[in-house]
């Protein structure tokens, strides 16, 4: 039935065959290590990248016209697609953006139970990466190492609200649950096991001679290219900017919390991949304050914003107001003010944004969301070329980019 | 399968809306309680002509011709904002028969955060700004991609995330959430020509049609009807039964008493 000529490939006006000594390839949309549909229209000369061309858009699902056709709570189990690896931290920047449009504080215990959401996702994260990264560069065992660590970070997340992937953890307003009993003793636990893991990783790769060989002094990301191409994150940071938005902006309880920003000058996946290792210290350090942090606040998780947000449960089965206005956000969802806001958090790979366009609806009239892994993909057709073959599979790798936010 | 008719705005409606329901607003702050972006505005309106400018939830948001886009955005750049975390357009085809278009900038240095908008009349070309920010270069070609405007001097404006020989604009008020008609028979005709779509059929490309009788669907489990029986004159009853209460010959019963849960993992 099918007519063999009819199915012809985008790439029709693409010479492969050449006579100048240049190869094209086409890296993906299958390739392993490409982390997901990514595909690469290389020009090689030899082994010597000159031209690459990423295409994306094998995942896309047009999720901001989906969040244009719903209402604000609705959106959120459609952000969790987004970042898979770190499904938390979508919720988080979606959730803070309505927030900010809205004009309502948080009560102090959903934002210390926010942030060690947020922060156990970014260690996901990081270990995800960490994991992935090296199995593409060649280390098998530190992929079982990590994720070892990574399924003890999920349980507890599975304890928290049930899910391990996508987790829909955090409500607009609050958080939809307080932390079970004994869950921050098995943080504790796990916490105290970290620093020795991140030694035993750093063990196996810091002066391992392939890991350096492969790493050091590829995928250079001079200050420069950074500003402009809008990285956030660890590849801005790894060009020697110090810019953190829980540090510059700080949002939540950011303020109260000591931490420091791992910076690194060289530029390079080596400096970068330092980063990342110091970071999970830090957000160890970070989780350990919270924990010390939660007993003292009060059990409110929600906030208090009756025309906006449902009031709590006992409420909602006890009093008739309550009720009928809890009804009424469910069935017609809330309706914010007219306006515009933008708002970026440090999700683990970079700056996470959600610029809302509110015409007073209860769908939102333009919702953008800004993914810091669009633009790291986007600077892969500028630090390509000049690399070898061998450096695209490390620098997409050490990039840290995901799909799932890619193509949205 | 459903008709497909343009519309202007084929998004979703408020079904309900109460006539007395006056819709408040963010509050539009003036300038003269920032002084630091007063300044900044006094710098910028040295270069291009400043239309509106407000302060809005803490960012800085300044309104200027569409034509001078690329001059504004080079003397924000001087000024110290040098990120542009994103740009996008917003869709007023049906009320103001044009595109909104903002940049949102970041300045490090002042840790300040400013939307550069523009209204731009339906059909009208932008500006490029890739040779100023980089990151213009993606978010230029989403844009395209997603409302189909058209930028002067991109260095490669091609549909992005959207396949290339997609018709129509996704992201516009007018395109239903569940795709038009080239959409809904776009791989039919890609892979054997638009005269099988009558072969294929209209139903098998609706992705929203529920055969009744269809009983490979999971979703009618426990109600399934044999294929070819005859049901002009009703179903055959299908009552719930729950297999706990008569209890089941080879499943044990779970108790919590006789389950062992282990306290953590090795």
């Amino acid at each position: 039935m099918q007519i063999p000529n009819r199915l012809q490939p985008f790439y029709e006006n693409l010479v492969f065959e050449r006579h100048d000594n240049q190869m094209v390839i086409n890296f993906g949309p299958q390739h392993p290590s490409a982390h997901g549909q990514l595909r690469l229209i290389l020009e090689l000369e030899g082994e010597k990248v000159t031209r690459a061309v990423p295409d994306v858009g094998y995942l896309h699902r047009g999720m901001e016209k989906m969040g244009e056709n719903m209402i604000y709570n609705e959106f959120i189990p459609t952000t969790d697609r987004m970042d898979y690896i770190a499904a938390s931290s979508n919720n988080h920047a979606f959730a803070l953006t309505v927030e900010k449009l809205l004009g309502i504080e948080v009560p102090r215990r959903a934002k210390v139970i926010r942030m060690m959401i947020v922060e156990l996702n970014r260690i996901i994260s990081h270990l995800f990466w960490l994991a992935t990264h090296a199995l593409d560069v060649g280390a098998m065992s530190i992929f079982l190492y990590c994720f070892r660590e990574r399924e003890f970070a999920m349980d507890l997340m599975e304890d928290y609200c049930g899910a391990r992937l996508t987790h829909s953890s955090i409500r607009i307003g609050g958080v939809p649950l307080d932390l079970p009993a004994g869950w921050l003793e098995k943080l504790k636990s796990f916490l105290e096991k970290m620093p020795e893991n991140i030694a035993l990783y750093e063990g196996l790769l810091s002066e391992n001679r392939i890991w350096k060989m492969r790493l050091e002094n590829v995928g250079i990301i001079t200050p420069e290219m950074a500003k402009s191409w809008g990285c956030s994150g660890v590849a801005l940071r790894g060009s020697g900017i110090q810019w953190d938005l829980r540090k510059e902006q700080p949002y939540e309880l950011y303020d109260e919390v000591e931490f420091d920003i791992p910076v690194s000058d060289s530029g390079d996946s080596y400096g970068r991949y330092k980063l990342y290792m110091e970071e999970m210290r830090q957000t160890v350090k970070i989780l350990h304050q919270l924990i010390e942090m939660y007993p003292s606040t009060s059990s409110e998780i929600m906030a208090h914003a009756p025309q906006y947000i449902s009031a709590p449960k006992e409420q909602i089965m006890t009093q008739n107001y309550s009720l009928m206005q809890h009804f009424v956000l469910v069935t017609q969802g809330m309706r914010p003010p007219v306006g515009e806001v933008y708002c970026a958090t440090e999700s683990p790979k970079g700056e996470l944004g959600f610029f809302i366009r509110s015409e007073g609806e209860p769908y939102p009239y333009r919702l953008k969301i800004r993914a810091p892994s669009f633009y790291h993909t986007g600077i892969l057709q500028d630090l390509l070329p000049g690399g070898y073959i061998a450096d695209v599979v490390t620098i997409i790798g050490n990039l840290n980019i995901v799909f799932g936010e890619i193509d949205r | 399968m459903r008709q497909y008719k343009p519309q202007a705005n084929a998004q979703k409606k408020v079904y309900y809306s109460d006539r007395f329901y006056e819709k408040p607003s963010l509050p539009k702050e003036s300038l003269e309680a920032f002084p630091e972006f007063a300044k900044e505005l006094e710098l910028l309106s040295q270069e291009v002509k400043v239309l509106e400018s407000y302060v809005e939830r803490g960012d800085w948001v300044a309104y200027i011709e569409p034509k001078e886009n690329k001059k504004a955005l080079a003397a924000l750049k001087r000024m110290g904002y040098e990120i542009l975390s994103e740009m996008s357009a917003i869709d007023y085809l049906e009320t103001r028969h044009g595109f909104e278009v903002f940049y949102q900038l970041l300045s490090m240095e002042k840790h300040h955060r400013m939307r550069l908008k523009l209204f731009l009349p339906e059909g009208m070309e932008l500006e490029s700004a890739n040779d100023l920010f980089r990151s213009a270069d993606w978010s230029e070609r989403e844009m395209y991609d997603m409302f189909g405007i058209r930028l002067l001097h991109h260095p490669y404006l091609k549909r992005i995330l959207m396949p290339d020989d997609w018709s129509g604009y996704p992201l516009r008020k007018s395109y239903p959430l569940h795709g038009d008609e080239a959409a809904q028979w776009y791989e039919v005709d890609k892979i054997f020509g638009k005269e099988y779509r009558e072969v294929v059929g209209p139903e098998n490309r609706d992705a929203a049609r529920i055969d009744r009788y269809d009983t490979t669907r999971f979703a009618r489990m426990g109600h399934e009807v044999p294929y070819g029986e005859d049901i002009s004159l009703g179903e055959k009853e299908t009552p719930i039964r729950y297999q706990e209460e008569g209890g089941v010959v080879i499943v044990e019963k779970l108790t919590p008493e006789n389950s062992k849960q282990l306290q953590e993992r090795k």
